[in-house]
């Protein structure tokens, strides 16, 4: 397989507190490739934002990238120095962020925020810059781009206002755009446009997407692979479609089976007893363990490594450890 | 925005009209203004008299109707204590405060911008930590320690400076006597200027560094940054103009503070201004003196305000929209 | 499962007293340390100043004009006499003036903050539990008190009460005319506070519920809504502490406070002020620094207990 366009090599991301130091990310891996979308699923406080944050080199403070590596394009990015990674940043990896409302400057028109970013990462003319900010808006769906352009975001909704977030992600052609929770803080009525609008831009200019949610649906119509976090830690990798009829880990088979859309032979919802342990109370061995209904001995003792399942699938469970994959599984 | 600009000269007006009343409550209840105008010998049918010509006996209304009517016309009566019209009292020493309070105003909102914006990009640093402990000793100094403390340093030991009064003025227009062309003038007004500027530049610092912490939080301020907008750019072309919109407000307000806190300066530097007028006249119960002054404080915050609220709609497109909408 | 989760046996209250946030972010901050200790100091002495002051500034017998104007440690030139922190101009002990100064200007700021704290409380509870036309009212006034500086306002209603206090009694009552005046001027950020969190507490089940079984309006708002509202009231009134001091210290300079019979460390202040160009600097010097450090101390106190109580600034 070719060159991954980022590789994410056993990151751990910590925050000091006076309480100890919690480990928001505990020895995370996973590729993307050129051009493919990547979901990223779990439930909250599971370690997705904060993975989008390490990427693009913004974690605030105390938090900070303790170990493992972050590649783009076979560069090390996670140890670059502040300006060398604001430059990568908008105009190498993109990101739009979840709430629409509040992450527009209100004090400035969306034509200043488009053209200031176009022309930090682009040696271009004010007025090829408009003209840009223009044709994107235009594609990203705005009517009236032209005239609409000058105008406040507070004149826009909320849909609206994410295709400009949008719009203002891509705007310097990244090859990588970070989408978190995109849709959360929208109407379900626009939810599936603003999915549309971004993945056919991306598949147009040949932008990876990494998609935050906690949206299972989203993740099965959007992306081509999965990851699904579990207290900070890589619980399974896998195809959207292997991992969703075939879930291996017992964490992610709870994750699908709670999902009714996607179970229709069940007529029950299953729930998984418990809840996500806090990052200061992770058990020892596998975190999922006091919840996990395939739970033995071993689980409670050792962490289990991520296990090659062939077919790019990873599931970190001690099940399969020495086991072949089944044939004939999926 | 012209329904704005006149519903708040409405506002205005009111708020002018209570204070007015106050002030009439004052000069009407406070003391008896004939013994304070004639003095013990005068005779019961003298004072009678006067009342009478006073038109003391009138109904309530039409007493402060009358008030109202010669105060916009600028006649406060006379100073019990200083026999002469207040409102020439006051014109007379107008200059000298609005001098003063111009002066540190300045100061004080530059400086205090500068180091809240710089105190709140580097919260770290050892400039920033000196900055914060000084800006707290400075908020923690009453107004006349600092002037007398200065006057200890620069006037008495170092002698590099005068420690009271204006220094030589000169007349400009009819009536306007500026410091402003004089050495010695430009010299005077240093010393009260700090004392007077320094606790307002504490508090504009504080607030802007407080303000700005908030906007670098935001979520518009990561989205810039994750956009790769540079430091500069994010600092100071994003989170400095939002950071603005409420200072502009509280420090607007804090102009006309500066102007009732004229009167701690005033007094310490002996400075001839309305400030140490209107001490001497809580002083001694001078009562035209002391609702003279109220008006006119009122009427500078009022103004003050109005000027705000203009600027602020200037600055933020958000409450254009809003009138607007509101309007339909 | 759940029968193996241990339950922590239940501490005592000082343990969860010494163990809360609040006092964690006390013992680590030596700000905050210095703060107390300085604070606590100044109340010490001045609360002990009869016991201890070695001289009592307001017994005229005990007076010798002859010791006035002595440096401090150096004898006096004629009656060989030695003060630590030198003489006046009347030859009165500087440091006892200093711990009867500091006296007054304590009892005086907390008498206003009290006087402040109760009225604001009150107009809070009013403005945010009754709403309507009471709490209009209130909040016109509060709006347009806000807007002048309080020592303003503090003259105004110091110049007022004069005006109707014979002359006769002025003196006597200036002190009490003078925490009126600084609590008047400073009730309002209290009932802003206050009015905010009854009107969200109001509306909560718990209240309702309350209502619904007919508890009395007043007992609601003392056991149930006043509660909530003290961390912030705390915070305020900290920093009024300190705004209160600097108030009475401002007022008394500028001769309008307590009368020089009674000097607070306002009027020693005034009283040095006179003798700074004939070179008796110690006059003005110790007065000067008592202030400084004791609305330092207690700023720095009131600064620290609103970031430890506002996690969100840490």
């Amino acid at each position: 397989m070719a060159e991954p366009l980022l590789s994410v090599r056993d990151l751990i991301v910590e925050f000091p507190t006076r309480r100890g130091t919690l480990r928001a990310l505990d020895k995370v891996s996973f590729d993307i490739q050129e051009g493919e979308v990547l979901g990223m699923v779990g439930e909250s406080g599971a370690g997705k934002s904060i993975t989008g944050a390490a990427i693009i080199g913004l974690i605030e403070p105390p938090g900070r990238i303790a170990g493992g590596e972050i590649w783009l394009r076979g560069q090390r990015i996670d140890n670059l120095s502040p300006e060398a990674m604001r430059r990568i940043r908008g105009k190498r990896i993109g990101m739009v962020f979840q709430d629409p409302l509040t992450s527009l400057n209100p004090l400035y028109t969306v034509a200043q925020q488009l053209i200031e970013t176009i022309r930090t990462h682009m040696d271009i003319s004010e007025k090829a810059a408009r003209a840009r900010a223009v044709a994107l808006l235009d594609r990203v769906g705005i009517p009236a781009a032209a005239r609409r352009i000058d105008d406040y975001p507070h004149h826009f909704s909320g849909g609206m206002r994410q295709r400009v977030v949008i719009a203002l992600a891509l705007c310097a052609e990244p090859e990588l755009v970070l989408a978190d929770e995109p849709t959360t803080a929208l109407d379900v009525s626009v939810q599936a446009q603003i999915i549309d609008v971004l993945k056919e831009i991306c598949a147009e200019r040949g932008a990876a997407v990494m998609l935050i949610t906690h949206d299972m649906g989203v993740i099965a119509e959007t992306a081509d692979r999965v990851a699904v976090l579990y207290a900070g830690r890589l619980a399974e990798i896998g195809p959207v479609r292997e991992v969703i009829t075939a879930a291996e880990h017992p964490y992610t088979q709870g994750l699908m089976g709670s999902i009714p859309t996607l179970t229709q032979t069940s007529d029950r919802l299953v729930q998984i007893p418990g809840s996500m342990p806090r990052l200061n109370a992770i058990p020892q061995g596998c975190a999922f363990n006091p919840r996990c209904p395939k739970v033995f001995d071993r689980c409670r003792v050792d962490r289990p490594e991520a296990i090659d399942r062939g077919g790019r699938r990873r599931v970190a469970c001690w099940l399969y450890d020495g086991v072949k994959q089944e044939a004939g599984n999926v | 925005m012209l329904a704005f600009i006149i519903r708040r000269v409405l506002q205005s007006v009111l708020v002018m009209l209570v204070v007015a009343l106050v002030s009439f409550s004052l000069f009407r209840f406070v003391g008896d203004p004939i013994s304070s105008m004639v003095g013990q010998e005068a005779s019961i049918a003298d004072r009678a008299a006067l009342r009478d010509a006073l038109g003391l006996n009138d109904p309530f209304l039409i007493q402060f109707a009358r008030f109202v009517g010669d105060a916009v016309q600028g006649n406060f009566g006379i100073s019990y204590r200083l026999q002469q019209p207040v409102m020439e009292l006051i014109m007379s020493r107008l200059p000298a405060t609005l001098e003063l309070a111009l002066v540190s105003g300045i100061v004080a909102f530059i400086f205090g911008v500068g180091f809240g914006v710089y105190t709140a990009l580097r919260r770290k640093g050892w400039a920033s930590n000196t900055i914060m402990t000084v800006s707290l000793i400075g908020v923690s100094l009453p107004t006349f320690l600092i002037g007398v403390l200065l006057i200890w340093v620069f006037a008495v030991e170092l002698q590099w400076l005068p420690s009271f009064g204006r220094g030589e003025v000169v007349s400009v227009g009819s009536w306007w006597r500026t410091g402003f062309l004089t050495h010695s003038g430009r010299l005077s007004l240093i010393l009260p200027a700090i004392t007077l500027g320094l606790y307002q530049m504490t508090l504009i610092m504080r607030l802007v560094r407080a303000e700005m912490l908030e906007v670098l939080r935001t979520d518009y301020i990561k989205f810039a940054r994750a956009r790769g907008l540079t430091n500069r750019a994010v600092h100071f072309g994003h989170a400095l103009k939002n950071t603005m919109v409420p200072v502009i407000t509280i420090t607007g307000l804090q102009l006309g503070s500066i102007i009732a806190f004229a009167i701690i300066t005033e007094t310490v530097f002996q400075w001839p201004g309305v400030g140490a007028l209107f001490i001497n006249s809580v002083r001694f119960v001078d009562v035209p003196v002391m609702a003279a002054y109220l008006m006119l404080i009122a009427l500078i915050f009022v103004v003050i305000n109005l000027i705000v609220d203009l600027l602020y709609y200037a600055v933020d497109p958000r409450l254009r929209v809003d009138r607007a909408k509101t309007r339909h | 499962m759940s029968d193996k989760t241990q339950i922590p046996a239940p501490r005592s209250w000082m343990f969860r007293a010494w163990d809360s946030d609040v006092a964690y972010s006390f013992r680590t901050s030596p700000v905050a340390i210095v703060a107390g200790a300085v604070s606590l100091l100044i109340i010490l002495l001045a609360v002990l100043a009869p016991w201890i002051a070695p001289h009592n500034p307001y017994d005229p017998s005990s007076l010798n004009l002859m010791d006035g104007f002595t440096p401090p440690m150096e004898p006096n030139a004629f009656t060989g006499n030695v003060y630590w922190l030198g003489t006046d101009n009347q030859g009165r002990d500087i440091f006892s003036t200093l711990l009867y100064g500091a006296r007054i200007s304590l009892f005086v700021g907390f008498a206003a903050v009290l006087f402040a704290m109760v009225l604001g409380i009150s107009a809070g509870l009013a403005a945010g539990y009754r709403g309507g036309w009471v709490d209009s009212l209130l909040m016109r006034v509060a709006d347009v008190q806000l807007s002048f500086p309080s020592i303003l306002i503090a003259l105004l209603i110091f110049g007022v009460a004069r005006g109707f206090i014979p002359p006769a009694y002025r003196e006597t009552m200036a002190i009490w005319v003078l925490i009126v005046a600084i609590g008047l001027s400073d009730w309002v950020q209290y009932a802003r506070v206050v009015r905010g969190a009854t009107m969200v507490e109001k509306n909560k089940e718990y209240v309702q519920a309350a209502r619904v079984i007919g508890a009395h309006p007043l007992k609601i708002l003392v056991r149930h809504i006043l509660p909530n509202v003290m961390g912030p009231v705390l915070v305020i009134a900290t920093i009024g502490l300190a705004l209160a001091i600097i108030a009475e210290a401002t007022l008394s300079f500028l001769g309008v406070g307590v009368p020089p019979t009674q000097p607070s460390l306002g009027t020693l202040i005034r009283i040095g002020q006179q003798y700074l160009f004939s070179g008796e600097w110690w006059i003005l010097l110790f007065p000067s620094l008592t202030l400084l450090a004791l609305a330092l101390a207690v700023n720095l106190l009131g600064d620290w207990l609103r970031d430890a109580l506002n996690p969100r600034l840490r």
